[in-house]
């Protein structure tokens, strides 16, 4: 399997006044064509900073994006905007992601004319009406303005307008989190049914488990900047070894009154990303903490096959 | 007696153009401390049944057309505001939505507090504060920290603080409005640990408002499960989640990914919520219902009794036994032309 996305230990460090702000911090992983990698994790573990700095959003402060196998991390601005036929991004708010004043006909057109491809007005009809058919959005709609609209068939339009230019990526941010579940499930049936179809290769981004593990083929689990764990998305419900992703999934309510209610209860809140003590994020909250923990970053190694944590005690906590 | 009955309870909002059936006709019980959960989605009504309850519905456009909200026996729709005003925050009082915009900003948190206890005239100034340096410490923030202001609050612990305030006066009714939607999953599960371990130390009954049917299973006894402004199905917790007996709630649980099992495709309920100032005619959820007939369209639908304690609103007779929920027939190819 060819791989369409690399990222080598990228880094996005924001400046602030109490130190820097280390968003991501050392984060490495790739994504083969086709496949859809979730990434989950609390407000504020770095995840939607990744997602931008890889469509280069934000500038990474260190490290590699390598697209295609080409380095695309520090290219210009011109082929920049090449590459954005082939990345794009579908947005978390259909609510504050859509310009107000434009109908879904002027929306959706928008990529298609900055893309820098003359297209007839002809063409252009044809195209939109084809997209807005693709993502389900009936064609009495073409002109409506998106405050007419709910939820979902913003979402529908946020969809169509990633898709315009026929990408081959997609960062879906946390694209079904404002929306009901009924809502929700269409969406998330739309997008699988879109992979299928075009090849698409998505990285989810997601704070929601269950809806992580219905689309993701790989889960990476974010803790303040750092990656975890990472592992097939059915293994890492099966067996999660980092103490936090155990935590992280005992506190997930689940809609079946008949399951046992244990939980292994994370005391204490996320530590802050602002000029993070050294050693592992996770010591503060974690039940293994040792010395070693709050001194020495932990290796990000492979424990199982195909199955990554960060963790100085892993061994001795899965008895492996 | 039961703690709180609300009988055929009808909430509009009039404006001059439209009128917006927010909530058509009611019914509820709880008994106390007892958890009922409130499930719906977005404009099914929950929050302006809750609102209703403590007479907080904005008026204008507002308007309690009928029915009757009976706790602890009496008609809370015959008081005044003088009487309501102490009812509320000591008798009932309610946790709101948003902790990020519930809070006072220019207020410190430990005032804010002490505010409901010198309300309602409980004890004299000096007290009040040394009492709401407890409620902090009763929610797990240490009680130094009552002289910060909200700002300085990360979220999980803001809304400790309203819950704090919420139950300052030991209310008998809890009234909590989707409390950790706004949470991340790790401190959503100690609020609800907290909150839970509140009432049972206090005895108080609580109608918990939430769209997530996974706090429904950890935290509640009964559920009723809304949609349009209707209470379709209510029942205990065991009857709704596993003798699923309305097509919508098979709907609601067929829309979610599970956490264990393999499904490839979600199974949504076609089409949307109907606008609620244009509701369908006869059932509100016939033009989504997978096994909809003519009678549907036509009749709102009979209120019955499926087993002891376990109410349907629905015309069809359900097949009537334990199943795994889900809609049944297959699910439409793609959701074309829905949308």
């Amino acid at each position: 399997m060819s791989k369409l996305l690399e990222v080598e230990n990228l880094k996005k460090y924001f400046k602030t006044p109490g130190g820097p702000l280390k968003a991501v911090d050392d984060v490495s992983f790739s994504i083969d064509k086709g496949k859809t990698l979730g990434v989950v994790g609390e407000s504020g573990c770095g995840k939607s900073t990744l997602g931008r700095a890889i469509l280069g959003l934000h500038e990474a402060t260190e490290g590699q994006v390598l697209f295609e196998g080409r380095d695309i991390t520090h290219i210009k601005k011109k082929d920049r905007r090449k590459l954005t036929c082939d990345m794009q991004i579908i947005f978390q708010d259909p609510f504050s992601s859509l310009d107000p004043r434009k109908t879904v006909w002027a929306q959706i057109a928008e990529p298609l004319r900055v893309s820098g491809e003359h297209m007839s007005r002809d063409a252009l009809n044809y195209r939109i009406e084809e997209l807005m058919d693709t993502v389900g959005l009936a064609k009495r709609f073409t002109y409506s303005y998106p405050h007419e609209l709910d939820g979902g068939r913003r979402q529908r339009i946020g969809v169509a307008r990633a898709l315009a230019l026929n990408p081959k990526f997609i960062v879906c941010d946390e694209p079904v989190s404002a929306l009901d579940v009924s809502i929700q499930a269409q969406i998330l049936n739309l997008l699988q049914d879109l992979q299928e179809e075009k090849e698409l290769t998505y990285m989810f981004i997601t704070h929601d488990m269950s809806v992580v593990r219905h689309i993701s083929d790989e889960i990476m689990v974010m803790y303040v900047g750092t990656v975890v764990e990472k592992s097939p998305a059915k293994e890492l419900f099966r067996q999660p070894q980092h103490p936090y992703t155990k935590g992280l999934l005992s506190a997930i309510p689940v809609p079946d009154i008949r399951r046992n209610k244990k939980r292994v209860l994370m005391q204490g809140e996320i530590t802050s990303p602002i000029d993070p003590p050294p050693g592992c994020r996770f010591a503060r909250r974690c039940p293994y903490a040792k010395d070693i923990c709050r001194k020495q970053t932990p290796p990000y190694e492979e424990t199982l096959p195909d199955h990554f944590t960060a963790c100085h005690f892993i061994r001795e906590i899965n008895s492996l | 007696m039961k703690e709180l009955e609300i009988k055929d309870l009808t909430i509009h909002y009039k404006t001059r153009k439209t009128e917006i059936c927010a909530v058509n006709g009611i019914n509820l019980s709880l008994e106390k401390g007892e958890t009922l959960g409130l499930v719906g989605e977005t404009g099914a009504g929950k929050t302006t049944t809750a609102l209703g309850i403590l007479q907080l519905v904005p008026s204008p456009p507002g308007q309690i057309l009928g029915g009757e909200i009976l706790f602890q026996g009496e008609n809370l729709l015959e008081k005044d505001d003088d009487d309501m005003r102490k009812i509320r925050g000591q008798k009932i009082s309610m946790i709101f939505q948003d902790p990020m915009t519930a809070l006072n900003p220019v207020m410190t948190v430990g005032e804010q507090i002490a505010e409901v206890i010198r309300e309602h005239g409980i004890c004299s100034h000096a007290e009040a504060d040394e009492r709401a340096r407890k409620m902090l410490e009763t929610v797990g923030i240490p009680p130094e920290r009552a002289k910060e202001y909200p700002h300085q609050f990360s979220g999980g612990m803001k809304q400790r603080v309203v819950i704090a305030i919420a139950i300052a006066c030991s209310p008998d009714l809890l009234i909590a409005d989707e409390p950790t939607t706004a949470l991340d999953v790790t401190i959503q599960a100690q609020v609800l640990d907290m909150i839970n371990e509140l009432k049972e130390r206090n005895g108080m009954s609580m109608i918990l408002i939430t769209h997530d049917l996974g706090v429904v299973a950890e935290t509640c006894d009964k559920v009723a499960i809304m949609y349009a402004g209707q209470v379709v199905e209510y029942g205990d917790l065991e009857h709704i989640f596993e003798q699923t007996a309305h097509p919508y709630t098979r709907g609601l649980f067929g829309s979610l990914p599970s956490l264990s099992g393999d499904e490839k495709r979600l199974k949504p309920i076609v089409g949307l919520m109907p606008d609620p100032a244009a509701l369908p005619t006869g059932c509100a959820f016939h033009p989504r219902c997978p096994i909809a007939i003519d009678i549907c369209k036509q009749e709102a639908p009979p209120i019955v009794e499926v087993a002891p304690g376990h109410i349907c609103r629905c015309h069809q007779d359900i097949p009537y036994q334990l199943q795994t929920p889900s809609v049944s027939g297959e699910a439409p190819q793609r959701e074309k032309g829905v949308s």
